[in-house]
């Protein structure tokens, strides 16, 4: 089967399936219900064969499977190079998950609905390519592309005044990401001329015919000066930096996802921001030296980041905010876990990239549901909704259960892969205490979870939400399918470990950064 | 005779003259419009008819080059699309003139078509102000007080400007005996002897003339003034021809009569380096405060020509393959911003950014294709527009071990802040409340103008090979 898939080049139709779908809800006259359907399909059927492919995907071996590589600007040797590997496959998958979730999630707007399907389809497009794109040129232009549909969906279907501010936001997260893309591409240009021009690929791929290798950049960088591996290492990891968010760059993201729309809130948080976790990845060994010796300085920001962003977390009294917040946190976790730079913490920086993923794509799914009925993101003024909704309350149990990491939850799995690696971890002396730190910072998101879901759901009923309904079915099936995801990551999460270890095997420059 | 060699300069003098007869007997002044635009097709065919060569002309006063030939067939094309857009706005807005001005253009096409091949400092110079005394008359054409004063504003400082440059060509004349770009060089490389401040400072007058044409800072001044008082389709024009024109005389006379001693060689690209950060950084931070979409545009052109510069000062064979690639994707943008602008001002009657409200829904093809032209020129993939900026950057890290890395790092950070005002623009197009809900009707050529434009832009963002291959080949200059 996996012949098939990549004689007819599965990725580029999956890949471009929603563009195809973007067009087709652009130009279509039907009725506002007709385009929701037809965006439904698109994504649907880009979930059904991401799951295919995820089937397909040979799980022990870590090389880059379904390649597809073609010449695309010759004069520059820029390569339409695609390829999944263990690191990218469960992230892809995530990505048509989400998305295909995303549309249901936007089945109530009303307003210019046309324009706001296009866009949805156009941003799972580009973050599914930057998932897959193995040449960096590529790699930096579908970055690029999800700036432009996520501007537009936060500023004109974002919460207005005097809520939120979703213009600010939306210029904010622009210039933020365009900043860090500035880094990345003036980082890809060093990197690209000092190996005298001759590949953009992210990666070495061996010819299973004949055995050869085709160096990638990194290799090229490998061999250059500190100093010059420095810059690039820097200019780089700055936009990942940026994206992840770490401090002190994270302050675009509680405007942004606070401001977005749900959908684009569930995007945001879900994928786009594990677009800057999946980059550290797959370029950890870029530099392996310079890695190694700055590891300090990034997880002394992470471990800041995870505590800094709780205790903002525990004081805040929107909703959807407080969620935002949350995950600056999270996100220090996967810095902690990639810089202590051992195998088993770096898995777990994937597994957490996944497991975030899906745990605040329902977070913010569940506040959506909440505020689509009671019209009310304020803690102070929302309470005792278990009477009304119990489902809700339930699931949003749940999402808060495995965003604290509560064994059986996805949560669990990844941050303990990530202490146990980290506290091994001989990269800096001072490594027993950062982790600790984190452990810590686990402590302080129970605090803010547990207070949060007793105020909105516990307490005394309101009488003025006596009259609203649960979750309605298309909502169920959206929150329920989520639950099963943290459910299925958190029992079982060796079947994305075992991918992710592999991978990490493989790819030799990250081979040589990790210790045991 | 040569007549082959200046045939697309004759055949475009003819096509001039003919308006200018054709305007004295024809009544209904739309056939001229027609005339000029399907005239230009002789000129373009001359023109690519010289692709390959590589030759001078008239005693080495013209160069029949690749270089050459780029720029010509650049210019023509511009000077298609500005008329093709520009029925209805010169029908409403200047009756009286409507033959003039199509006479007009082509003259001053004719000019910069010359500009671009002249290979001596004194046709340089008479190509300069054949075109640019068309376009001084040109940006007065509305006859109000704004467009008077733009045209006054327009010519007087393009007489100090073209004083400066004139002075600058006397000093290198005096110091090399010779006013061919190629003696220059000669004679430069021949002695030490001739290593001295008074080189330099030829050089340095020379680059501040034409600093004026392409509006780097500190000589943009007349910019953001001529801009918004001529009338939009001589902005458009101003906006991209001259501009391109500008370029192309500062590629020659650099490259071909300075081009030759290492020396000044890291002279002139170290001057151009730090003109082109003032510039970019200047034109972006003005543009931010600007609430008049063709001041904006203004700026925004002075910023570009920044980032253009940097191509300049990489003073390699890939600076400018690059600026060629990017000229011609910066028209393509520029162009389809202006010609949106002219469609939307025909009806709306003004060109503040306040009252672009609410576009899409008034005229949602019209805002689509602006948004598309404005995000290409911020350089966002997939448009054009990050290809240019890619192969211009790119140039410019190849010298030495980093090259220009503090530039382009610049230049990078200066487009996010362009990124600002950009998105402001699109901002208020779609999230904004439209004031009155008439739709903005536009005539077929507009249209068809229009669908060029964006075409191009994204058809070579996503596949820029189709004008990269001939910008490569185009990067030869008769020595």
């Amino acid at each position: 089967m996996n012949e098939f898939f990549e004689d007819i080049n599965i990725l580029s139709i999956i890949l471009f399936l929603p563009v195809i779908g973007a067009i087709m809800i652009a130009i279509l006259q039907i009725t506002d219900k007709g385009l929701k359907q037809v965006a439904a399909l698109f994504t649907g059927v880009t979930f059904l064969l991401a799951i295919l492919m995820f089937i397909g995907f040979e799980k022990s071996d870590g090389g880059l499977q379904f390649i597809e590589r073609y010449t695309w600007i010759d004069s520059i040797k820029a390569e339409y190079f695609l390829g999944v590997d263990g690191l990218s496959a469960p992230l892809f998958l995530l990505t048509t998950f989400l998305g295909f979730l995303c549309v249901f999630i936007s089945w109530n707007i009303k307003d210019r609905v046309r324009e706001y399907f296009v866009w949805l389809l156009i941003l799972q497009f580009s973050i599914m390519g930057v998932f897959v794109a193995q040449d960096f040129l590529l790699f930096f232009i579908f970055w690029e592309i999800e700036l432009i549909p996520m501007y537009f969906l936060i500023s004109i279907w974002g919460t207005k005044p005097p809520l939120g501010r979703r213009e600010y936001s939306a210029v904010k997260y622009l210039l933020y990401t365009l900043l860090g893309s500035a880094g990345l591409l003036a980082g890809i240009l060093v990197a690209y001329f000092q190996a005298d021009g001759s590949t953009w690929a992210m990666m070495d791929v061996t010819n299973p015919e004949t055995g050869q290798i085709i160096k990638g950049l990194p290799s090229y960088v490998a061999g250059l000066t500190i100093g010059m591996q420095t810059l690039i290492f820097f200019l780089i990891f700055f936009c990942f930096c940026v994206k992840l968010p770490m401090f002190p760059f994270h302050t675009w993201l509680p405007d942004a996802h606070t401001d977005a729309p749900t959908a684009g809130s569930v995007m945001l948080a879900g994928v786009l921001i594990k677009m800057g976790g999946y980059g550290m990845l797959r370029l950890l060994g870029i530099a392996p030296d310079v890695a190694d010796k700055y590891a300090w300085l990034l997880i002394l920001l992470g471990i800041i980041g995870v505590l800094y962003g709780a205790a903002a977390t525990l004081r805040q009294t929107d909703l959807k905010r407080l969620i935002a917040y949350s995950s600056v946190s999270h996100m220090g976790y996967v810095l902690l876990g990639i810089f202590a730079l051992q195998q088993v913490s770096v898995t777990g920086a994937a597994l957490q990239l996944l497991s975030h993923g899906v745990v605040t794509g329902l977070l913010f799914a569940m506040v959506g549901v909440v505020y689509d009925k009671t019209h009310e993101r304020r803690i102070p003024y929302l309470g005792g909704l278990a009477k009304q909704m119990p489902i809700a309350c339930v699931v949003f149990t749940i999402a808060g259960m495995a965003s604290l990491g509560l064994p059986l939850t996805s949560g669990f799995a990844a941050e303990f892969l990530i202490f146990t690696g980290s506290y091994n971890s001989d990269v800096t002396p001072w490594m027993h205490v950062y982790t600790i730190l984190g452990i810590v910072g686990i402590v302080l998101t129970a605090g803010y979870i547990l207070w949060m879901i007793q105020r909105a759901f516990y307490h005394e009923p309101k009488s003025q939400f006596d009259h609203l309904s649960d979750a309605t079915v298309m909502e169920r099936f959206v929150i329920f399918s989520l639950v099963a995801s943290i459910m299925w990551i958190g029992i079982r999460p060796h079947y994305f470990t075992d991918l992710i270890d592999n991978s990490l095997s493989a790819i030799e420059s990250i081979k040589g950064v990790l210790g045991s | 005779m040569e007549w082959h060699s200046i045939s697309p300069e004759l055949s475009m003098a003819v096509l001039a003259i003919v308006v200018i007869l054709l305007d004295l007997i024809v009544e209904d002044k739309k056939k001229l419009a027609v005339v000029s635009a399907v005239g230009l097709i002789v000129p373009l065919a001359l023109a690519v008819s010289l692709w390959g060569e590589e030759k001078t002309a008239m005693n080495g006063m013209l160069a029949v080059d690749n270089f050459a030939v780029f720029f010509k067939i650049l210019f023509l094309g511009i000077t298609a699309m500005v008329i093709m857009s520009s029925w209805e706005y010169i029908n409403s807005k200047i009756e009286n003139l409507r033959g003039e001005f199509y006479a007009l253009i082509l003259l001053s096409a004719l000019g910069l078509m010359l500009m671009a091949a002249a290979r001596e400092m004194i046709t340089i110079y008479v190509a300069l102000e054949l075109s640019g005394m068309a376009l001084y008359a040109l940006a007065a054409f509305l006859k109000d007080k704004k467009s008077t004063e733009s045209g006054l504003k327009y010519i007087i400082l393009g007489g100090v400007a073209s004083a400066t440059l004139i002075y600058g060509m006397i000093i290198v004349f005096g110091l090399t005996g010779t006013t061919d770009l190629g003696g220059i060089r000669e004679a430069i490389s021949a002695g030490d002897g001739l290593r001295e401040p008074a080189l330099i400072l030829g050089m340095v007058l020379i680059a501040a003339g034409f600093a004026f044409k392409i509006g780097a800072v500190p000589f943009h001044m007349w910019m953001p003034d001529v801009y918004e008082g001529a009338p939009t389709p001589v902005t458009a024009y101003l906006s991209v021809a001259s501009k391109a024109a500008g370029f192309a005389v500062i590629l020659r006379i650099f490259f071909t009569g300075f081009g030759s001693p290492e020396w000044l060689f890291d002279d002139w690209s170290v001057l151009f380096g730090v003109l082109a950060a003032i510039t970019m950084t200047a034109g972006n931070v003005m543009a931010i405060q600007q609430t008049n979409i063709k001041r904006l545009l203004a700026y925004s052109g002075i910023a570009q020509a920044g980032y253009l510069l940097v191509g300049v000062a990489a003073a390699n064979t890939a600076g400018q393959s690059g600026i060629m690639f990017y000229l011609t994707v910066y028209s393509l943008a520029n162009l389809g911003a202006f010609i949106a602008v002219i469609a939307i001002s025909n009806k709306i009657n003004s060109d503040e950014i306040a009252d672009y409200s609410g576009m899409i829904k008034k005229a949602p093809v019209l805002a689509i294709i602006l948004a598309v032209c404005l995000i290409s020129l911020t350089g966002i993939p997939p448009t054009a527009g990050f290809i240019g900026k890619l192969v211009v950057f790119k140039a410019a890290l190849e010298p030495g071990e980093t090259g220009l890395l503090w530039l382009v790092i610049f230049a990078t950070v200066n487009s996010v802040v362009a990124a600002f005002y950009y998105f402001k623009v699109i901002k208020v197009m779609f999230v904004g409340e439209p004031r009155s809900m008439e739709g903005v009707p536009s005539g077929a050529s507009l249209k068809a103008s229009l669908v060029i434009a964006t075409a191009g832009v994204l058809i070579l963002g996503i596949y820029p090979y189709l004008l990269m291959k001939y910008a490569d080949l185009a990067a030869v200059l008769v020595p």
